[in-house]
């Protein structure tokens, strides 16, 4: 059921099947570490490069998550799945070992809201019974793409975050899944636009993403007439701690208060300690995030309705050498426990 | 909300680097360094005493930038700079960082695309500018000696 | 004593280069090759004025070590050239001051980017 411009509410809901993470050593030690399926010692776990192991790691996450949900390859009948590399490379080299259709997403790091957004529309309308949503990201990839070789000598400035090593995978279907408790259901969600706020610092992507981020809570608070409140949890996607400070002054400024169970995956994925300023980044951060830490606590029963909101920038290495500011978007799917 | 608020805003509330903190690292970071550059020269001038005070400069940087290039082979100059920042830029070590770490960076595509193309990524600016301004100083130079 | 006092010297001087630079990197964001860049320009500026020869022979590796002397060299040379060569000397003689420190920079970096590999940041 469409509600507004870009906001709509499902009659035949998705179910999400399972989850799966594959994580790189850093993101082993912090706040998530316990809850990640499987922990990497290595972040380039035998390959020649961490190209490839990026593209390792996001098809070991595929299958893991198949395993775990039971399911043969020939029953996925599709594969949504994006990352930050050039041309998505990781995904589409991690889509040649499966039979499945493949459609490559990118939304920066805004991708795994676009695969849950796009794969539960898909199965709600019936066109496909089970799909996968999967993205990654690897810090030493992303490094040499968007920043500086690693052995450059550089600063890092505290706006910065760190890009997450790790792949999410969620499994969606038309079925719930047999013998849980609770059913976890994508039951609608709001579609994001490009914001552009003039933002042009591409170590402050937090500042660059937060109008987007802002942009789409109130537009799905707006269109589906629910408020705050209807979530136990909120949770944007990477926009670190600063950004979460942005996205609250916004939404102030336009007239919502965001409860204080408002959190950012990428705010409280790193400790203190480990040195990565405003917290993680990256494709791969709200899908491990989510996969790891959220569906869990779905599952469990412990939060019955969230609002995740990946958010993503939308540059290239190159746009702002070009004197281009730095336009941000988010997209909300709205999750919750029958 | 209206972009100039926002961008003053976002201007005016942003984490900013701690000044004294890198101030002092890059500060005594920086002395070391040129430090064990005056130490390297005096070695050398006790060993070869009649050197060319060219030959003795020349001889003192190749060796500076030998430490800089195997410190960032090994892996630890990145740490170094993470802490000192223009401490560890700004000497020659630095330009030598700036060298060998877009060559190693890329030897993962080969030697002629990955390691030879790629290494003057970023120290390329530097040479060039070196060059092209030596070269004006030189002709301009003429006219006055 | 008057070793004390040299180094003391090399170590003011070199730390307060670097110290200024850190002031831009703080205020402005600008990357390191920006950085480097303007302090050869500086050195070489140094140079021409006839103001470098002063600071060297106060501050000796303090201002040599830091890029400025990289600068310094090849405006020297150049200069040098022109003298001796006239107009051929003008343009390879910044490049000849220089050439030891570049080419090693050139080897070293072929030469250990074939034995090591880059490594993720671990801080």
């Amino acid at each position: 059921m469409k509600l507004g411009e870009r906001s709509y509410l499902f009659k035949n809901p998705a179910h999400i099947v399972c989850g799966y993470t594959i994580v790189g050593p850093k993101e082993g030690e912090g706040n998530f570490g316990t809850e990640f399926d499987y922990v990497l010692t290595d972040d380039l776990w035998g390959e020649k490069s961490y190209e490839l192991s990026e593209c390792k790691i996001h098809r070991e996450t595929i299958k893991g998550a198949l395993k775990k949900a039971g399911m043969q390859d020939s029953e996925l009948g599709l594969m949504l799945a994006g990352d930050l590399l050039n041309e998505i490379v990781a995904s589409s080299f991690a889509a040649r070992e499966f039979q499945s259709a493949f459609l490559g997403l990118y939304n920066a790091c805004a991708t795994f809201g676009e695969a849950l957004l796009i794969g539960s529309m898909l199965i709600s309308a019936g066109f496909v019974n089970n799909c996968s949503c999967s993205t990654s990201s690897h810090f030493s990839s992303a490094e040499r793409q968007y920043r500086y070789p690693l052995e450059l000598g550089t600063q890092r400035t505290p706006t910065s975050q760190w890009t997450v090593t790790g792949a999410g995978c969620t499994i969606l279907s038309t079925v719930a899944p047999e013998g849980r408790e609770f059913d976890v259901q994508i039951t609608g969600g709001t579609m994001g636009r490009v914001v552009d706020m003039g933002v042009d610092d591409e170590t402050n992507m937090g500042a660059a993403m937060a109008p987007a981020a802002a942009d789409t809570l109130i537009t799905h608070f707006r269109e589906t007439g629910r408020a705050p409140s209807y979530y136990d949890a909120i949770y944007t996607g990477d926009l670190g701690k600063y950004g979460m400070k942005l996205v609250k002054y916004i939404c102030e400024d336009e007239g919502m208060t965001l409860p204080p169970n408002y959190h950012d995956c990428g705010a409280m994925y790193y400790t203190d300690k480990q040195k990565t300023e405003q917290g993680g980044s990256g494709a791969g951060c709200s899908s491990t995030a989510f996969n790891a830490h959220i569906l869990r606590k779905l599952q469990r029963g412990e939060l019955k309705r969230v609002l995740l909101v990946p958010t993503g920038a939308l540059l290239s290495r190159d746009t702002p050498l070009q004197k281009q500011t730095i336009p941000g978007i988010a997209h909300a799917v709205s999750i919750e426990v029958f | 909300m209206e972009k100039e608020r926002y961008l003053e805003y976002v201007k005016q509330t942003s984490p900013k680097t701690s000044m004294v903190r890198s101030l002092f690292l890059s500060f005594v970071v920086g002395g070391l360094i040129c430090c064990i550059g005056q130490f390297i020269a005096d070695m050398i001038k006790l060993a070869v005493p009649n050197i060319s005070k060219e030959m003795l400069s020349s001889a003192t940087s190749i060796i500076l930038i030998f430490l800089g290039s195997f410190f960032t082979g090994v892996g630890l100059y990145d740490k170094l700079g993470y802490y000192a920042g223009g401490g560890s830029i700004i000497p020659i070590t630095g330009f030598a960082n700036s060298i060998v770490s877009p060559a190693m960076e890329y030897n993962r595509e080969g030697v002629v695309f990955g390691v030879c193309a790629k290494m003057f990524t970023i120290a390329g600016p530097i040479i060039v500018f070196g060059i092209v301004a030596s070269v004006i100083v030189g002709l301009v130079g003429m006219f006055f000696v | 004593m008057e070793y004390f006092l040299t180094y003391l010297k090399v170590f003011a001087v070199g730390g307060f280069i670097c110290f200024i630079g850190q002031i831009f990197i703080n205020k402005t964001n600008v990357t390191s090759a920006r950085i480097l860049v303007g302090y050869l320009l500086l050195g070489i500026i140094l140079e021409v004025t006839g103001a470098f020869k002063y600071i060297e022979e106060f501050a000796k590796a303090g201002v040599t070590v830091p890029i400025i002397g990289f600068g310094s060299n090849l405006a020297k040379g150049a200069l040098k050239g022109a003298a001796e060569n006239g107009i051929l000397g003008a343009v390879s003689g910044g490049m000849t001051a220089v050439a030891g420190g570049l080419t090693s920079a050139i080897f070293f970096g072929f030469i250990f980017a074939l034995i090591f590999k880059s490594k993720t940041k671990k801080l």
